[in-house]
């Protein structure tokens, strides 16, 4: 009996430890916190931005993420900068997008690979510097999955493409939702061999700016948590017809460019 | 009292690891498929740290002078089970390990086979894909299978399999194809052609749900061309062997062609990846073992292959 209620708790032990190893918050606390955001107070709140990730990564390649603002960019007030980070990813910073009043709304929605058991947290900076924290749980996913592209072959041949995509008609003077897609292989560089002749070394999109008539609407900087073929979804404000237009840059220096024009 | 619970928690430890290798020991049994050709059939389970990956079909083909291996295990202790089983029927050595594609459940006894005089084959692409995931797939090893992977588990393939290779096993002849992008992008597959067998490994699933890893479309286009041919039976990589294997490829290709029809119509309406994820081919679901762990996860890179149709 003395036996099993050891064993028992043993079980008992081991499991919380596991539980709680999965949800810690350290790496954020002790390292990430400190070296993004040295010394700034970050409160936590869901009263200027909301993130839904899914409760398990189905692909640990693909997780989509989309932070939606509960506030309107206005002159007075606005979102500045939304930072994405991943806590247990190789490289947990995985894109910074900033915004300005002419965006309409500060959401955003992106791809991320999510390595293991990891918060995804996503901090917004006000235009007046204050910081707001909202984060989610992500499980990792099981099986065959690993997160990275699985058709290099096919992500090479796209090399550069790019597409907008609008979900419903556009409004002139009103916040619009559109889709930018990039086909890049977005290669991590955390393969077996970093001489490797099989893979080339990290290659990924660092860069992305969307404008409208030459004013900025979403500029990004992304790192190689973001998935294969970078995907985006943001708001833009047209007042009259014009042009969109998206860059991307690679870590090759190489840009990339689509324009669209806009007849709301 | 500290020493109480270290002595405690190593025997409770100790106790664990017997009982896993255990289970692994009771569960391994090999089958003869037909004269010369064996396989162990592996459970429908994802691959945890109960059954430490070992999950897959694996077997052997026999030849006069050679053994080749097909398929390795999910693990080096299966490794070595599958091992024991050959020299427990044969006294032929073994001179190839076939790997049908990259991933875990498949390739990771292949250490125990690692020694002079046995070559390891894979599809061309199969050293490239080994390379990308190597990293992420001994790193996870402990958390998500319980046992311990270096990249010395990793065996990078020493024939490579551009479009087709003939093996001789000595009055055995094995017909390789390296197939165009499908489950993955490194799939094998291999024909006895004494037995008329064709071992297709995860290029199809019988009772469980296939997975996508590779391209949709390419493996759509593959199955079109393993219908047409004349073989007397089929090892899939997951599921029984099959005569009447056609049925099992018609009804792996209606899942597929499902997922094609339905995420491409959700794509050209605009929709976006959440919503398909939430709502493409739940018709499907309690006919598939393990449906609900990969199906969603099938959605994702479908949705992201077919968003660049246009």
């Amino acid at each position: 009996m003395k036996i099993v209620s050891v064993i028992l708790s043993l079980c008992l032990v081991s499991f919380i430890s596991v539980v709680s190893a999965g949800v810690d918050e350290t790496v954020w606390q002790n390292t990430l916190k400190g070296q993004f955001f040295s010394g700034r107070a970050i409160s936590e709140s869901e009263n200027i931005i909301a993130i839904e990730a899914p409760y398990r990564a189905e692909d640990a390649a693909l997780v989509p993420i989309r932070v939606t603002s509960k506030i309107n960019q206005t002159d007075d007030k606005y979102i500045k900068k939304i930072t994405l980070i991943v806590d247990k990813n190789p490289i947990p910073f995985a894109a910074e997008f900033n915004f300005t009043p002419l965006s309409g709304k500060a959401d955003v929605a992106m791809r991320l690979r999510v390595n293991s058991y990891s918060y995804v947290r996503a901090i917004a900076e006000m235009n007046d510097g204050q910081l707001v924290m909202v984060k989610k749980f992500v499980k990792a996913s099981g099986g065959c999955s690993a997160p990275i592209g699985a058709d290099l072959d096919a992500a090479m041949q796209r090399l550069g493409r790019m597409k907008f995509k609008f979900p419903s008609s556009v409004q002139s003077n009103e916040p619009n939702l559109a889709q930018l897609l990039i086909s890049h292989p977005n290669i991590t560089g955390m393969q077996m061999d970093q001489v490797s002749r099989f893979i080339r070394p990290a290659y990924y999109v660092e860069k992305v700016k969307v404008t409208f008539d030459g004013q900025p609407v979403l500029t990004a900087k992304t790192d190689i948590a973001i998935s294969a073929d970078p995907n985006f979804r943001f708001y833009f404000v047209p007042q009259s017809a014009g042009e969109l237009r998206a860059e991307a840059i690679d870590t090759d220096g190489k840009v990339f460019s689509q324009t669209y024009q806009v007849k709301p | 009292m500290k020493s109480f619970w270290v002595v405690s928690l190593s025997l409770w430890v100790g106790f664990f690891t017997v009982q896993c290798q255990a289970k692994i020991k009771e569960a391994f049994t090999v089958q003869k498929v037909a004269p010369g050709l064996y396989f162990h059939l592996g459970n429908h389970e994802l691959p945890n740290r109960t059954n430490h990956g070992a999950i897959a079909n694996i077997g052997f083909v026999v030849g006069k002078q050679c053994v080749a291996v097909l398929d390795s295990g999910g693990n080096r202790e299966q490794g070595r089970l599958l091992k024991e089983a050959i020299e427990k029927i044969t006294d032929v050595p073994i001179c190839y390990v076939i790997n049908s594609h990259v991933h875990p459940d498949h390739i990771f006894g292949n250490r125990s086979f690692k020694e002079n005089g046995v070559q390891f084959i894979g599809h061309k692409n199969l050293a490239r894909a080994l390379q990308a995931r190597a990293i992420f797939y001994t790193q996870r090893a402990v958390e998500q299978l319980g046992i311990n992977l270096t990249l010395q588990d990793i065996v990078l393939p020493d024939i490579a399999v551009t479009d087709s290779l003939t093996l001789d096993l000595g009055g055995r002849i094995l017909a390789i194809t390296a197939h165009g992008s499908a489950h993955t992008d490194n799939d094998l597959s291999v024909l006895d052609e004494n037995s008329q067998t064709l071992w297709l490994s995860d290029l199809l699933f019988v009772e469980h749900l296939p997975v996508v890893d590779g391209s949709l479309k390419g493996w759509l286009k593959e199955l079109k061309g393993l219908s047409r041919l004349q073989v007397k039976r089929v090892v899939p990589g997951h599921g029984p062997v099959l005569v009447n294997w056609r049925a099992a490829l018609q009804r792996q290709e209606s899942y597929l062609s499902l997922l094609l029809r339905e995420v491409r119509a959700m794509i050209k309406e605009g929709k976006f990846i959440e919503q398909a994820i939430a709502e493409v081919g739940q018709n499907a679901a309690g006919q598939w073992a393990l449906f609900d762990v990969f199906h969603k996860k099938n959605i994702t890179f479908v949705f992201a292959e077919l968003e660049w149709e246009d």
